[in-house]
């Protein structure tokens, strides 16, 4: 059963919300109603599930309608139609009581601005779940400390919120949600305030914690970047509209509009990366001294499918799946001529990230980065999807 | 002007307070006479029994905590009240303190409740800002009609017009205050499921602190500001002596009694603002 479950859900801004949903069936868009009836369209139709133990993340444009739906899910708002599944009861039908109650147990959330209490310390800010559940000054204050110990804050306990950097403050917004040990954890977006180092070193932090913790985690963000670097699943949203869900390489690879184009477009325009920066070093067989047995054992040790074939000068000639090896091997045939493959997906060394991601969706085999005829290195899929997603360029930087 | 007769407002309102004054008499006799007492005991047998030396050490202490540690508040106090005690007014001082003290306590007890409900509803917001500003435009002599009315005269009359006067800004501030609490906290705390109770008490209420003191020095202030006018009532204290220095055309005596004023007005205000800006931090 899905942690969280939404479905068909609306929120319209302004008088006669109910009205203006109407004109959603008749296929308006949302600056046409805003004309017509002066109603904002917050979220339209958004329908999902979020499975326990994921990160599902939910991107778009800033006014695309992320904070209203996030806030749909604990009901800080209230949704013009549809309905909030936490745990299989709707939030909707819950009487006050027990709304209290499944955001006190259940829902912790992380907010963009912080939110800390000024007036509190940084032990009171993350002792305030537990405080407002009623749970007793020791147990409270040892969780709390657990939490920000969690999130290396506990030297800081007796501080004010304003002592604090932006980075440490949005630590301590993590740890005062973690302090509930909450099912679900709100993430709006919670690092977007950060500065581009500590946001990094955030999002390296949350997957660590989400290792040992492994909770459902709702996270916002208008960054592509970080939504693929954190992302089990990623939303795109346009004008209140969930536009497309998938996986990171999903998103990537099969863009399901023109919108979800741009902004994989805008990643690889950003990182301005070029073929050489992704590739890595090439297993390949030598043509001229190794025959099927030999390519054989080299693709089973490394775990290949397929291996580039080369001259001694990393001449490249082609390449050989493991199926036609296997076959010649029976056949006892002595080279690799016969089954040589040569209509290889190549890319110069400068080649754009671009090109290379239009290249690789539909290649069987890694792309070969040549220079001249030589091979120089092979890019596979999952480097395109992890440079996209920001992540260490220098992994592959052992190329020769 | 001859079409519509002059309507008869001043007779409704006399109706009205007539009718005010039979019904709730056993209410009005029950505080004119008990609480009277109360405020005499207070005045009288209480403070008084104080002796003033020691009343100015406690007051000397205080200051020196409430200013954080400093000495101009120290001096001044230390010196005003010797002073007045110098000008054979220590016991209308201690009544003009003790009038303030009730009125103001009064003014918050009934203020920060308003305060609040004003916040949490825009039509009690609707309907209050009105009468706050009527009742803060209307001349304070006004209300010693009313007061006499229902309390005759002497110290509970004062004490009752001096509430009117000057509880509306502790209404004004409380209300203030916890509107200011920006909508991030208010949904930070609604996200970990607080009651409203927990959620005033938790959050809107200490972070509107500063603005409620604010709102509360106000309040003393114009208690005291009402110290003259009570007295036409027969309020005893310091107003009393200015009320006769008028009647008698005595100005030294007059002026000795304002100047009294002055320096409990100071020291009062010093006080309230300097608890508000150290807790306030
Ligand atoms: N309280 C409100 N009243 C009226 N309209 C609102 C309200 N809150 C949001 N909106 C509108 O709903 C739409 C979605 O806003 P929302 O804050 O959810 O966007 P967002 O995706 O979170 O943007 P950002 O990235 O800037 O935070 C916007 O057009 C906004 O103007
Ligand atoms: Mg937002």
């Amino acid at each position: 059963m899905p942690v969280i479950k939404v479905k068909n859900l609306s929120k319209i801004f302004g008088k006669n919300a109910k009205q203006a949903t109407k004109l959603l069936d008749e296929g308006l868009t949302k600056e046409e109603i805003l004309k017509k009836t002066g109603n904002t369209v917050g979220v339209n139709r958004a329908s999902f599930e979020v499975e326990e133990g994921e990160i599902f993340v939910i991107m778009g444009l800033s006014g695309s309608g992320k904070s209203t739906l996030v806030r749909l899910i604990n009901r800080l708002i209230e949704p013009t139609e549809g309905s909030v599944m936490i745990d299989g009861e709707d939030l909707a039908k819950m009487n006050k009581q027990d709304l209290r109650g499944v955001r006190r147990e259940k829902l912790s959330m992380v907010f963009q601005k912080f939110a800390l209490f000024p007036h509190r310390t940084i032990l009171q800010n993350a002792e305030f779940g537990l405080e407002v559940q009623g749970i007793d000054k020791e147990e409270r204050s040892k969780r709390a400390r657990e939490s920000l110990d969690m999130v290396g804050l506990g030297e800081y306990i007796h501080q004010f919120p304003s002592q604090l950097s932006g980075g440490m403050q949005q630590r301590v917004g993590l740890a005062r949600a973690l302090a509930n040990d909450p099912e679900v954890l709100l993430m709006d977006e919670a690092f977007s305030a950060l500065d581009p180092l500590i946001r990094k070193e955030m999002q390296d932090e949350l997957l660590e914690l989400q290792d040992n913790m492994k909770k459902t985690i709702l996270f916002i963000t208008h960054d592509l970047d970080e939504a693929l670097r954190i992302g089990d699943r990623i939303a795109l949203m346009k004008d209140g509209k969930i536009v497309q869900i998938g996986t990171p390489e999903e998103i990537l690879v099969n863009p399901a509009n023109d919108y979800v184009e741009k902004f994989v477009e805008d990643v690889d325009r950003s990182k301005v990366l070029e073929a050489q920066h992704i590739m890595k070093r090439p297993e390949t067989v030598d043509i001229e001294k190794h025959g099927p047995r030999a390519a054989l054992e080299r693709m089973r040790k490394e775990g290949l499918s397929s291996i580039y074939v080369v001259d001694r000068k990393r001449k490249l000639y082609g390449y050989v799946t493991a199926d036609d090896v296997s076959a010649a091997a029976k056949q006892d045939k002595k080279n690799l001529h016969d089954i040589l493959h040569t209509d290889v997906p190549k890319a110069e060394m400068h080649t754009s990230m671009h090109e290379i991601f239009n290249m690789i969706h539909d290649s069987p085999v890694p792309i070969a980065v040549v220079e001249g005829d030589k091979l120089k290195g092979i890019i596979v899929r999952g480097a395109v999807i992890a440079a996209l997603a920001g992540s260490e360029v220098s992994i592959n930087g052992d190329h020769s | 002007m001859e079409i519509i007769p002059k309507l008869p407002v001043a007779e409704w309102i006399d109706k009205a307070t007539e009718w005010t004054t039979d019904t709730f008499e056993f209410l009005f006799d029950f505080i004119k006479e008990d609480f009277g007492d109360f405020i005499e005991f207070f005045a009288e047998d209480l403070l008084m029994a104080i002796p003033i030396w020691l009343f100015i050490a406690v007051i000397a202490v205080l200051a020196f905590f409430a200013s954080g540690k400093r000495f101009g508040l120290v001096a001044f106090s230390v010196v005003g009240l010797w002073f007045i005690s110098n000008q054979e007014l220590w016991e209308e001082l201690m009544n003009t303190f003790t009038l303030v003290i009730f009125a103001s306590l009064i003014s918050v007890i009934i203020g920060v409740p308003f305060g609040i409900w004003m916040a949490k509803s825009k039509t009690v917001q609707a309907i209050l800002t009105p009468i706050l500003d009527f009742m803060q435009t209307m001349p304070a002599f006004v209300y010693l009609i009313p007061a006499v009315a229902f309390f005759s005269i002497g110290m509970v009359p004062g004490v009752f017009a001096s509430v009117i006067f000057a509880t509306p800004p502790t209404v004004r501030f409380t209300n203030l205050g916890i509107r200011q609490v920006s909508k991030d906290l208010i949904e930070a705390s609604d996200s970990f499921g607080t009651t409203g109770m927990q959620k005033l008490f938790k959050v809107q209420l200490p972070m509107a602190k500063t603005t409620i003191m604010a709102g509360i020095n106000q309040t003393v202030m114009l208690a005291l500001s009402m110290v003259v006018i009570a007295s036409m009532i027969g309020a005893k204290g310091l107003g009393q002596t200015v009320i006769t220095g008028l009647q008698r055309a005595d100005v030294g005596t007059g002026f000795v009694a304002g100047l009294g004023i002055v320096i409990l007005a100071i020291i009062i205000d010093r006080f309230t603002q300097n608890l508000n800006t150290q807790k306030g931090q």
